[in-house]
């Protein structure tokens, strides 16, 4: 047999797209087919997505969105669904570090973690689901990390979202698996990029000489395990969190 | 334009995937139409956009039949 993978006339919504991840992500699955309508945080990011899918000849968008307004969002549905059509793959991967030791965290540490990693899984979800049980057909892949499993000092506020979206994604499948639409999660491990750039030379160490495979992974190593999922190849899995991590967390 | 009767039996009929005829005015969502929870959401999503009203969850929870479907249109929309 052959997997089916082709993406053709889906329209994806990749929340995060300019860069890392997310960016690999929504190349990924443009590559694949589907219609891609990647955001950014600014104009700026958005047109970073713009140039990157024009070299790489994927259809579709660069669009701008606060995953934390519901005005931002219901403004960038309107203008995806009058320009390109309903979403019914969504992978949201938009998320932030705020990292801090509990007994020194502040209130607006935790809470803006919680609001653009949680709430707006929630948010951005929600809006886009009554389109795909009316199409009764939908992927939602929701970036993790290994941290929501293992946990990681400092990475209180981080961590505790990033279990979260991993429980809202078994019961979110509960609730809409009879609509043909799969909810799973994807949980990356120590990746090479601009989030964990900024990671100290001897933690960096520390946590490669963890990892069996040796290396860090690749932002398209995630996107790979999500492009399965996003496709009929991944069709029956669903509910579940998958971990992408070079053998670091073995769950 | 259709009456407000038949554009709700249409709707019920579509959503849970049952018969048109089978939509009796008498006929509950759950019990007689094998709708879930889930089916009863959609169910009243797709009334809300058919005639583009909101139905507020309080009053949703009561619509448990056809015709209690089709009094509440015409006493909204009247």
């Amino acid at each position: 047999m052959t997997l089916t993978t082709s993406l053709q006339d889906k329209v994806a919504l990749v929340t995060g797209a300019s860069r890392g991840i997310g960016a690999a992500i929504a190349d990924t699955l443009g590559a694949m087919g589907a219609t891609v309508i990647g955001t950014a945080t600014s104009e700026a990011g958005a047109e970073k997505i713009n140039a990157r899918f024009a070299e790489k000849g994927v259809t579709g968008a660069g669009k701008v969105l606060d995953v934390t307004s519901a005005d931002s969002l219901a403004a960038l549905l309107e203008s995806v669904k009058s320009e390109f059509g309903a979403p019914t793959i969504l992978v949201n991967n938009a998320g932030i570090t705020k990292d801090n030791l509990l007994m020194r965290m502040k209130d607006e540490e935790w809470a803006s973690v919680i609001e653009t990693n949680l709430s707006a899984v929630y948010r951005v979800t929600k809006a886009c689901l009554r389109d795909m049980t009316k199409a009764r057909w939908g992927r939602i892949v929701n970036i993790s990390s290994v941290v929501g499993s293992m946990g990681n000092a400092g990475q209180s506020n981080y961590a505790a979202t990033k279990a979260g979206v991993a429980g809202f994604a078994r019961s979110l499948a509960a609730e809409v698996g009879s609509r043909g639409i799969t909810v799973n999660t994807v949980a990356p491990g120590f990746i090479d990029t601009d989030m964990t750039k900024v990671l100290p030379e001897a933690q960096r160490e520390a946590l490669q000489s963890k990892i069996p495979l040796g290396r860090l992974g690749a932002p398209e190593e995630i996107a790979s395990v999500v492009a399965f999922l996003a496709s009929d190849a991944g069709g029956y899995v669903t509910g579940e969190t998958i971990h992408v991590n070079g053998g670091m967390y073995m769950a | 334009m259709s009456s407000i009767e038949e554009r709700v039996k249409k709707i019920v009929a579509e959503q849970l995937g049952v018969k048109e005829e089978d939509v009796k005015p008498e006929a509950s969502f759950v019990e007689d139409l094998g709708a879930d929870s889930l089916d009863t959401v959609e169910l009243v999503m797709a009334l809300e956009e058919e005639f583009e009203t909101e139905i507020p969850d309080e009053e949703a929870e009561k619509i448990t039949t056809v015709q209690l479907a089709i009094d509440y249109i015409k006493e909204n929309l009247g």
